[in-house]
């Protein structure tokens, strides 16, 4: 009874809830989960071995950064494995292994970790990766192949945004393999279906609001309408819902509050339409998104909260 | 209703239907003469001295301050500084009890024909402070400043904690006497129009109040609120938001929006000391928690945190810790052997939780701004804590927080935000 030092003294609060932030990663993967099912039935088995390269490449240039730096191992957080998922889902299918596994570096390495690891970075890791990609590889990364082709040489095809962008005469995919995600384009971002399935499942778990993903999407949508865009294929035929749910998402490269996440949801499709429309990529989505991401510091100065009593 | 605070779960069904049992009279108690809010008191007795229950033993030293009075009957036996349940130390009077139970004379009175001061005096001399749990004194508030007017009374009978029943068992048990409390309120601060809040757990009470209500002595109108359940309902400016939408500024009183708040038992012992004549010397707790037998028991002030444990067959063993007060604001102790004062609304056994070892880096999930019941941003305060830039922390409007927490407790990575605001209040402090 009298012993004094039986247990560690703690402040208050003396209850906590369940969440964490390993099992908040852990929803994000289950929702990634069907998308990436779908990508491995539209894009064959090398998509999905694009996908482990990927996840690989993240989780051990975490392991090896964290060991070689001396800092707290945070590999098990899962927040490096949905880096790689969400990598190799901005990757066109017949990436070359070896390029992935250097986009997994650079995410993890350059852009998560030399920031200062989990909660530091400014930038979104995959989406980073993915532009320095493009940058020093244009050809592999723009190489897209038709779906349901499971050849390794599979015949390139056009997606749908660039057939827009360059008038082509390739005849459009209808609205319903856009939706189920029967198109050209990168691993994870065709299936319009799959991916709602799973940004449902995150609105539910209470992981995301609305604020982005809504916002983001009607932005676009109000603008391809004021433009005469097909409004659909603005949505569908791009990396926007992808985008949309789980990128612009990322807690770490989003404001924090409510506020700035409709200003951001807005800055991002006012710039996705703008580059798809007047600038020379067919699509935006990536760079509104890195662009949006360094002005987070200041929305979020700007859209912090009056404190209570400041109002009558 | 105010924004953001969090749902709990409330654990109340573990003693809610336990009636308020009195506890034993103690064989010892220590009485300090400080108690939470306000300036210590100044002892009247020395050691040696006989002392009977009820018997001012501690001296009110400003306008801010209480009187002490002796909760049992017996002698002094030691005067000296004893640990607080709050972890600090105060002078605290020891008396020993002789068991003969003597008591002061109780004078009766008829409270309608007292005038406003007069009673406000009764409840100063009786020692009477909020028993919500900050104990601040109650005469203070009961005393409108110059240029202000109350309107409304608000009665506090939210009991926003999880675990904590000692409010509602009290509320249900002597519901006349706390009506009867409320007019004596009324009549020393002139005031026609009363609200009573209860969260919506409580619902079952609602015949009770109203059936005390039929008969008033004074005309006054007495509506009860049922509130949603939702933590920091019963902090005083949440409360008031949610029933008079008004905000108290920063800094700010809550007469400033012309209303005063009282907690229940603070009523009930309004009431005791104005018409029998009762000054503050038990009060009724909750212990609960991991104990074999949770209660609600009525305690005398100074009886060791210990006894009543070991009385609830509380097992304090390696994992479990002892919290006083609820579980989101309450004070972990280190020891048991400290004594009961008039803020202590609970004693609880809790499980030691598996918090991460080391702080863990912040996600910039946002949850912590989206619920902070003060519109404050507890992760933007964290980090400048963390880079020991204090002087932002002031800029982010740290002195407002209520440490009530919430952003603690739905922090996904852990981090110990309320230690965070805490540290940057006493850095801040010290410059």
């Amino acid at each position: 009874m009298n012993n004094k030092n039986y247990c560690k003294i703690y402040c208050s609060p003396h209850i906590h809830s369940s969440e964490t932030t390993g099992k908040i990663m852990l929803y994000v993967i289950i929702s990634l989960l069907p998308a990436l099912i779908g990508s491995v039935y539209f894009f064959g088995i090398y998509a999905f071995k694009v996908i482990i390269t990927s996840v690989f490449s993240c989780f051990l240039s975490e392991f090896l950064f964290q060991i070689l730096m001396k800092k707290e191992i945070r590999i098990f957080d899962g927040s490096a494995v949905v880096t790689g998922i969400l990598l190799a889902f901005v990757l066109p299918p017949r990436i070359p292994l070896w390029i992935t596994a250097i986009g997994g570096f650079l995410a993890i390495f350059l852009v998560k970790e030399l920031f200062g690891g989990i909660g530091f970075n400014i930038f979104n890791p995959a989406l980073t990766a993915r532009a320095i990609l493009l940058a020093s590889y244009p050809v592999e990364m723009t190489k897209f192949i038709n779906p349901l082709d499971y050849r390794i040489d599979a015949i390139t095809s056009p997606t749908p945004l660039f057939i827009i962008k360059e008038n082509l005469t390739q005849k459009l995919p209808s609205l319903w393999q856009m939706f189920i995600g029967n198109r050209p384009g990168c691993i994870g971002e065709t299936s319009t279906v799959l991916l709602l399935i799973g940004g449902f499942f995150l609105l539910y778990k209470n992981v995301i609001t609305w604020h982005i993903p809504i916002t983001y999407i009607l932005t676009v949508s109000i603008l391809s309408l004021v433009f005469k865009q097909n409004v659909f294929y603005q949505i569908m035929g791009g990396g926007l819902i992808l985008g949309a749910f789980f990128m612009a998402t990322d807690y770490v490269t989003s404001p924090i509050t409510k506020r700035g996440k409709i200003i951001f949801g807005i800055g991002c499709g006012v710039i996705t339409f703008l580059i798809r429309k007047a600038g020379g990529y067919p699509e935006g989505v990536c760079y509104s998104i890195l662009f949006m991401n360094s002005l987070v510091p200041l929305i979020n100065r700007y859209t912090l909260p009056k404190k209570f009593g400041s109002r009558k | 209703m105010f924004k953001g605070g969090v749902k709990l779960v409330d654990f109340k069904n573990l003693s809610k239907n336990e009636p308020i049992e009195e506890f034993k009279y103690p064989e010892k108690v220590i009485i300090p003469l400080s108690q939470p809010t306000g300036s210590p008191a100044k002892p009247l007795v020395k050691k040696g001295d006989n002392v009977v229950e009820g018997q001012v033993i501690g001296e009110i030293t400003g306008f801010i301050s209480s009187y002490i009075h002796s909760s049992v009957s017996g002698k002094v036996v030691d005067i000296l500084p004893w640990n607080l349940p709050t972890n600090r130390k105060s002078l605290s009077i020891i008396i020993e009890s002789d068991g003969e139970k003597k008591q002061i004379e109780q004078i009766k009175r008829d409270w309608i024909k007292l005038e406003s001061n007069e009673i406000i005096n009764i409840v100063r001399e009786a020692g009477i402070v909020g028993l919500g749990g900050a104990a601040f004194p109650t005469h203070v508030k009961l005393t409108i400043p110059q240029g202000k007017k109350a309107e409304f009374i608000l009665i506090n009978g939210c009991e926003c904690e999880p675990f904590l029943t000692c409010d509602y068992r009290v509320l249900k048990e002597y519901t006349d006497e706390i009506i009867e409390g409320i007019q004596i309120i009324c009549k020393a601060t002139n005031v026609k129009k009363v609200f009573i809040g209860i969260e919506r757990n409580k619902i079952d009470l609602l015949p009770y109040i109203n059936e005390a209500i039929k008969n008033l002595k004074i005309f006054i109108e007495i509506e009860v609120k049922i509130l949603p359940e939702r933590y920091p309902q019963g902090s005083e400016k949440h409360l008031i938001k949610s029933i008079l939408n008004k905000e108290v500024s920063s800094g700010g009183l809550p007469i400033d929006v012309g209303c005063i708040v009282f907690n229940i038992q603070t009523t009930l012992a309004i009431k005791r000391a104005v018409c029998d004549g009762i000054p503050l010397t038990e009060r009724v707790l909750t212990c609960t928690g991991l104990v074999e037998n949770p209660k609600n028991l009525k305690v005398k002030i100074g009886t060791l945190i210990s006894e009543i444990l070991n009385y609830c067959k509380g097992d304090i063993k390696y994992g479990r810790k002892i919290v006083i007060g609820g579980p989101m604001m309450g004070i972990q102790i280190p020891n048991p052997e400290v004594p009961v004062i008039k803020g202590t609304t609970g004693i609880l056994l809790l499980p030691q939780e598996s918090l991460p070892e080391n702080i863990q880096p912040c996600i910039r999930c946002g949850k912590c701004v989206n619920i902070c019941p003060m519109y404050l941003a507890p992760s933007e305060i964290g980090r400048y804590v963390e880079a020991e830039k204090y002087e932002k922390c002031e800029n982010l409007n740290v002195f407002d927080c209520i440490e009530c927490g919430c952003c603690s407790y739905i922090c996904p990575a852990k981090r110990p935000l309320v230690d965070f605001i805490k540290c940057a209040k006493v850095k801040l402090r010290k410059k």
